[in-house]
């Protein structure tokens, strides 16, 4: 793992800086569990590489607030982080970033890294049935959402040391960086329409990704379908509820309808929108495989003539890039596979559960019930037998 | 208010019981036969009490359709129950006879009743099922020719017998017997005991209620008790079908989740089994709830014999209202004429009367008219004291009779819905484990994604 990185990291132009010293105790990491002795020894050499294996980072995402301007009104949520990582310089920060500011992140990554699988964010609209963008529901449901976002950022082994991140966490005012990007962001544009322009599609897309394609494109309808019986469930347990409620009082099933709403429901509707991303970053690769081709095809019609040498180069660079890029969306692929099943696997599970402790609930209330009954009953038996 | 909500509630564990049993009434002393699974003691408090069931077994075994011609001589489609009877002795003595059998009709079973409600005012009448079905919701249907609801009128109707015959007074009833052992000869032998003539016209008992003065207390507050018990087992019929539906619903749709991830398993490589298994168990939890709502319209059913019931007691009532007031007005009636009487022979006129006007306008009529109508207003005086004594006498006996059978029927209500809320309560726990197991069996299967 570690190798392929020092590969990518020289092709991809940023550096992966590893820490090769333990900080002081100054700056101690939120959990502490316990510090080297001394710089030299051999166990705390052990402890500073488990300590930079591990490169402890911390964030929360809460305190949405409304920000009324001249302009416009908007939600801006607190997000604090706590590191013990070297590529900060403290280890405790405390910013506001707003909607703008995670798709600004979130964008710039995936420039950096545009055969890497970054976790989506939440739709800017959700256009049924809310008419107020600022419904607490609306914002409890974003703010989730946007946590989730920086939690897989932050588990993610390449993403979580990126600069943009960093800046993202620790800055006041992000302002001067989203300028800059905004240049990177019309380099790049131009690029694009470099591509298009040589683009035919691809030649002979490696078998992997089609299989890659494939699923996606299957997975996406079937979690769709999760999705929409998840939703249905929920609409039926609500209307049993409120039946229920006309009808007597010991039931509480609430906990059901909520639950379902606030642990499957958002994780099915992150892997929803993860289709597109994987759409997105396939095409991606196919345009950049597609450089390639249309590169060398343009070479091999020329034949031989001058500047054959600079030509080749170009190619041979480019060649490097798509099998960089290849290998590298095989590895995330996997990464982001094994995550998609732990994610669904520990949702569903968790709704088991949750059914399983509604039912249990109940059974307690009935079974209490008949407990006095039978106990009623046995007395009057006594008394009736003289 | 308390009371009546409490009964209703206690409805609902005799249910359970009863519905499991198939076998019908709780009722104690009517409980019957070799194969109830429940215990020695039912048997011998059958023996103990003087009724018909103890000497006969008596069971609604089948029902069958049939056609034929009804009475404008149309084609028409209708069920018919098949009664099989058993001497009990014969069976004590283990030996095993075949029953004798007869098939009778809903419209017969109502014949029945109605003679009994007639010939037994002050009786507490043990109601038939529904005509029609009520109370639906969406998955049954309201088709009185739908199965389901046969087979649940058949228990009814069983349920019905074992009660009549099982009751102290009604269970000695000749026309009874006949109903039970002459198919073809019993309609004609109802009719012929002219109870129809002797039934009171709804007018007169209506009219009763509004006029009487003073009725028996006990019995004003057991009509308002029995108003309340109707309206408390209706209210909650219509809610627990309501939720029925929307249980059903729920359940239902996660059997989707079934179809959905048995499509997903196919595409994935290492929660592929994982998701298949989950997904039957999640069939299963779908179909569950088509036993679940099966028995629960048992103790649905048992609710309703209640809800009846109470239309039984507050006939009680109404008939005590009317005897009363009969009473009343030939007491009325009778005061009047000593009145007359009074005032035509003393002369002296005391109240306001058309005859005392036409004598002062026309003059005194002559002495041989006067004397010939007190003659006839002593003989309608003897006649109203006789019709006087006769009423109190029937307002006496009804009342000492009917408050007799109220008790029983008290007692007999009071058990019945005891023991059918706590047979839901054992059917309700059963329904909640069963959904732990299904819900864990899932677990496990996620586990394994």
């Amino acid at each position: 793992m570690s190798f392929s990185l020092e590969v990518l990291g020289s092709r991809l132009t940023w550096t992966w800086r590893r820490r090769t010293t333990w900080r002081s105790t100054a700056r101690t990491p939120p959990s502490q569990t316990g510090g080297p002795s001394s710089p030299s020894s051999p166990s705390s050499m052990m402890n500073q590489y488990r300590e930079e294996e591990e490169e402890e980072l911390f964030i929360t995402v809460d305190h949405p607030e409304s920000h009324v301007t001249a302009i416009e009104t908007f939600i801006t949520y607190r997000v604090v982080t706590k590191t013990s990582r070297s590529d900060f310089d403290c280890s405790e920060f405390e910013v506001r970033r707003r909607y703008q500011d995670f798709l600004w992140l979130r964008s710039t990554l995936e420039e950096r890294h545009p055969t890497l699988i970054v976790h989506p964010l939440p739709e800017k609209f959700v256009m049924k049935g809310m008419v107020e963008r600022f419904n607490d529901d609306f914002i409890e449901t974003r703010r989730r959402a946007l946590q989730r976002f920086l939690d897989k950022i932050r588990d993610h082994p390449l993403l979580r040391g990126s600069p943009s991140l960093n800046v993202f966490l620790t800055a006041q005012d992000l302002a001067p960086h989203r300028k800059q990007t905004l240049s990177l962001l019309s380099r790049w544009g131009g690029t694009v329409k470099m591509l298009s322009q040589s683009l035919r599609g691809v030649r002979s897309r490696p078998e992997e990704f089609s299989l890659m394609q494939d699923y996606v494109e299957q997975l996406s309808s079937k979690i769709c379908s999760v999705d929409k019986v998840s939703q249905r469930i929920v609409r039926e347990q609500r209307e049993y509820v409120e039946e229920l409620q006309q009808y007597s009082a010991p039931y509480k099933t609430q906990s059901c309808t909520r639950h379902l709403s606030s642990t499957l429901i958002p994780v099915l509707h992150d892997y929803l929108l993860c289709a597109d991303t994987l759409k997105a970053v396939m095409k991606r690769r196919d345009n950049i495989q597609a450089e390639y081709e249309s590169k060398r095809e343009a070479m091999e019609r020329r034949g031989d003539q001058e500047g054959e040498e600079e030509e080749e180069e170009e190619v041979q660079a480019l060649q490097e890039k798509v099998e960089v890029c290849n290998s590298s969306l095989q590895e995330d692929w996997s990464r982001w596979r094994s995550s998609m099943r732990t994610d669904l696997k520990t949702a569903l599970l968790s709704t088991a559960e949750n059914n399983v402790q509604h039912y249990e609930k109940c059974l307690a209330v009935w079974e209490t019930f008949l407990l006095s009954q039978r106990e009623e009953g046995s007395e009057q038996k006594e008394e009736d037998v003289p | 208010m308390r009371r009546g909500s409490e009964e209703a509630t206690s409805v609902k564990r005799r249910m359970a019981e009863d519905g499991r049993d198939e076998s019908v009434a709780a009722d104690d002393d009517s409980q019957h036969t070799a194969e109830d699974g429940r215990n020695g003691l039912n048997n011998t408090m059958v023996e103990e009490s003087p009724t018909l069931l103890r000497r006969m077994e008596i069971c609604v075994a089948e029902a069958e359709k049939r056609s034929g011609k009804n009475a404008v001589n149309m084609q028409e489609t209708f069920t018919v129950y098949l009664i099989e009877t058993r001497p009990m002795d014969a069976l004590a003595e283990g030996r095993n006879p075949a029953p004798d059998s007869l098939w009778r009709r809903y419209s017969e079973f109502e014949l029945l009743r109605n003679y009994l409600l007639v010939s037994f005012p002050y009786i507490v009448v043990p109601p038939l099922p529904e005509k029609r079905a009520e109370f639906v919701w969406h998955k049954l249907s309201a088709d009185n020719m739908d199965p389901d609801f046969v087979e649940r009128r058949r228990v009814g109707l069983e349920n019905f017998l074992l009660r009549v015959a099982s009751h102290p007074v009604l269970s000695n009833d000749k026309i009874l017997h006949h109903f039970l052992t002459e198919e073809h000869s019993w309609k004609e032998v109802v009719y012929e005991t002219g109870f129809q003539a002797k039934a009171d016209s709804r007018l007169k008992a209506l009219s009763a209620t509004f006029r009487v003065r003073n009725p028996d207390k006990r019995f004003m507050d057991m009509k308002h008790y029995s108003d309340e018990l109707q309206s408390h087992t209706s209210q909650l019929l219509r809610a627990r079908a309501r939720v029925a539906d929307r249980l059903y619903g729920v359940y239902k749709v996660h059997g989707n989740y079934g179809r959905v991830f048995s499509e997903w398993s196919a595409i994935e490589r290492e929660m592929g089994d994982g998701l298949q298994s989950a997904g039957h168990h999640m069939d299963a939890y779908a179909a569950s709830i088509d036993d679940i709502l099966e028995e629960e319209e048992h103790y649905a059913d048992q609710l309703k014999e209640y809800l009846f019931y109470a239309e039984a007691l507050r006939a009680v009532c109404r008939k005590h209202e009317l005897t009363q007031f009969e009473l009343e007005m030939a007491t009325q009636d009778l005061i009047s004429k000593k009145q007359q009487h009074e005032e035509l022979s003393t002369g002296i006129v005391r109240t306001f009367s058309f005859k005392g006007m036409t004598n002062k306008l026309f003059g005194q009529e002559a002495p041989e008219q006067r004397e010939a109508r007190l003659k006839l207003l002593e003989e309608l005086i003897e006649e109203g004291e006789e019709a006087v004594k006769d009423k109190t006498v029937e307002c006496e006996e009804h009342v000492e009779k009917a408050w007799v059978d109220v008790q029983r029927f008290k007692e007999q209500k009071d058990k019945d819905l005891r023991e059918a809320l706590i047979n839901y309560a054992v059917m309700q726990v059963s329904m909640c484990k069963k959904g732990i197991q299904m819900w864990s069996n899932a677990k496990e299967c996620f586990l394994k994604m």
